[in-house]
């Protein structure tokens, strides 16, 4: 079977330039299986989903590669089909739920939209399916947020909201783009649950974005680490924590904070390894350069 | 913190009703000027010429705010003058936005070739002097009031086209306007939801400022007497009149001038209210 979503050999550069933020990346998610994507601040872990999705940066472009969803070239194809293919299979749960919702506008339309446009539902299914989604993420009184603006909601709630939203369309293909990241570490917990079973309820693939190798433990079944737009390693999870095969890996693991340990050994990754792993990506920038 | 947000909220409030209600009891005037002038504005009565306000010994009772130099009431002319500065601002305004705003909306969301040919366009048109533009285009379109009008719109659509382009660039930025485009929607749905009600506050906000605009480019034009046909009362007209005789009768100057600052400011002050009022951040 091939997987749901396949990467391959991407590489995206800054518009005009040949400075790569993205190098020669593959990647792939199955169907049903949440893949982490792991690495540090600007390593180019929310590149990867929003060149999925068609939702690049104006100043960004795609310099080679393939990305297939669903045994479909989304960058060969024209880009009418692609909106109508991702917006029919793939959904985003955004990174910052306080600009992720439009604040001049109440829930409800800004779920039900996507379901009456795209997939042709009438109004009151498509209400009716909204109601029921804030259900399943366990809102209570839907009915009342689906009335309300997003300025009357909580963090935690419009998170809620946006994944009820990422997955009104039964989408095979979920992009979590640093899902918790912007939450109190008291929400995240049950933010993270929710994404799981939701994930499983559906049965959809999920490419996990996070900087938080402590998440991915818990939700990845398979992870990618990232550094400066490269793949350094890919393994089953259970494996990578055992023992990484990468330098970069363990100094990333090895600086993962601890709840057990005290706060003074906390440390960054290591010069020395960043330094390695740097001089190992210009020797093969070198060669793309030159190829 | 929170009783400095209590206060604003208060002065927005005040500031709000107030031009409001100045704004209302104008419109309200010039809408029923029919019934409610005392009389007619063009009627002269040379035995009454220059007639004192009621303040002043020596006025008559049926003339609240004297005569000028001719007899004419000033109160009437200057009810009957608002209603060539309220049509002209509603009408001129309405459109300078519409047209400014579609065009800014376009140039902002869609970016590429058409912004590039709005954005000069606007360039080249913002290097012309407003005032004599305006003086310009009146001698070619000959006077009256359309032309008036279309004076300010050919001028003024600039100024929303440059905001509201700047706004809609903001707004394609967050991420509302991203996880509309991976739901699949069309840009001219994403412009009309996404988009456009939160550039709303900022086009409602310049609509008044530019009504205000309209109020005193009609009175710039009627004192240079390039506004509709002379004896008709234009609170432009009426300044330009009073000026002559400004030291025997200065009330037909005054009165004119402070209906017209107050009617300026208080579309300015009406705007501002608004935005503070509708904007969601603020909110």
């Amino acid at each position: 079977m091939t997987p749901f979503l396949q990467i391959e050999n991407l590489s995206a550069v800054i518009r005009g330039t040949s400075d790569r933020l993205l190098r020669s990346v593959s990647l792939e998610v199955n169907s049903g299986e949440v893949c982490g994507l792991v690495g540090e601040s600007g390593a180019g872990k929310s590149m990867i989903g929003k060149a999925v999705l068609g939702i690049l940066p104006a100043a960004v472009e795609i310099a080679e590669g393939q990305v297939q969803l669903d045994d479909e070239d989304l960058l060969a194809m024209p880009q009418a089909d692609r909106r109508r293919l991702i917006g029919a299979k793939a959904a985003l749960i955004p990174q910052d739920p306080l600009t992720a919702l439009n604040p001049s506008r109440r829930i409800g339309p800004q779920i039900t939209d996507r379901l009456i446009d795209i997939l042709g539902w009438t109004r009151r299914d498509a209400a009716n399916r909204a109601a029921e989604l804030l259900d399943e993420v366990h809102i209570d009184n839907p009915q009342r947020v689906l009335a309300s603006y997003p300025h009357e909601l909580s963090g935690g709630m419009r998170q809620r909201v946006l994944i009820a939203s990422a997955f009104a369309a039964n989408p095979k293909l979920v992009i979590a783009d640093e899902p918790t990241t912007a939450l109190d570490v008291t929400v995240q917990k049950q933010i993270l649950r929710l994404i799981r079973e939701m994930q499983e309820r559906h049965g959809t693939a999920m490419l996990f974005v996070t900087h938080d190798l402590g998440v991915v433990s818990k939700v990845c079944q398979r992870l990618t680490v990232l550094f400066a737009g490269k793949v350094i390693e890919q393994a089953d999870v259970a494996d990578f924590y055992a023992g990484p095969r990468h330098g970069y890996s363990k100094a990333l693991l090895a600086a993962t904070p601890k709840f057990t340990e005290p706060f003074t050994s906390l440390m960054p990754v290591d010069r020395a390894v960043i330094t390695a792993v740097t001089a190992e990506i210009e020797a093969a920038d070198g060669a793309w350069h030159h190829g | 913190m929170r009783d400095g947000r209590g206060t604003v909220k208060r002065k927005a409030g005040l500031r709000l009703w107030l031009s409001g209600g100045w704004l209302a009891i104008v419109a309200l005037l010039t809408l029923l000027a029919g019934w409610i002038s005392p009389h007619d504005p063009l009627a002269q009565d040379l035995f009454a010429a220059r007639l004192p306000p009621f303040w002043v010994d020596g006025a008559e009772p049926g003339f609240l705010l004297g005569t000028d130099s001719l007899g004419r009431d000033v109160l009437s002319r200057i009810i009957y003058g608002g209603r060539i500065a309220l049509t002209v601002a509603v009408i001129a305004g309405l459109a300078t936005a519409v047209i400014g705003s579609v065009l800014g909306l376009i140039a902002g969301y869609y970016r590429g070739w058409a912004d590039a040919v709005i954005s000069r366009l606007v360039d080249i048109w913002m290097a012309f002097p407003p005032v004599l533009f305006a003086i310009l285009l009146i001698a070619v379109l000959g006077t009256g009031l359309w032309s008036i009008v279309i004076a300010i719109i050919v001028i003024d659509w600039t100024r929303f086209c440059r905001v509201v382009r700047a706004e809609a660039m903001n707004q394609s930025q967050m991420d509302y306007v991203s996880s509309a485009v991976v739901a699949g929607h069309v840009r001219a749905a994403i412009l009309w939801r996404e988009i456009g009600p939160n550039v709303l506050p900022t086009i409602v906000a310049l609509l008044t400022l530019e009504m205000g605009i309209a109020v005193i480019v009609e009175a710039i034009l009627s004192f240079v007497n390039l506004s509709i046909s002379t004896d008709a009362p234009t609170w432009g007209g009426m300044i330009a009149e009073g000026r002559i005789s400004i030291h025997q009768a200065w009330w037909v100057l005054v009165c004119p001038l402070i209906v017209l600052f107050l009617t300026v400011l208080a579309f300015s002050q009406f705007g501002e209210g608004l935005k503070d009022r509708f904007d969601p951040v603020l909110r």
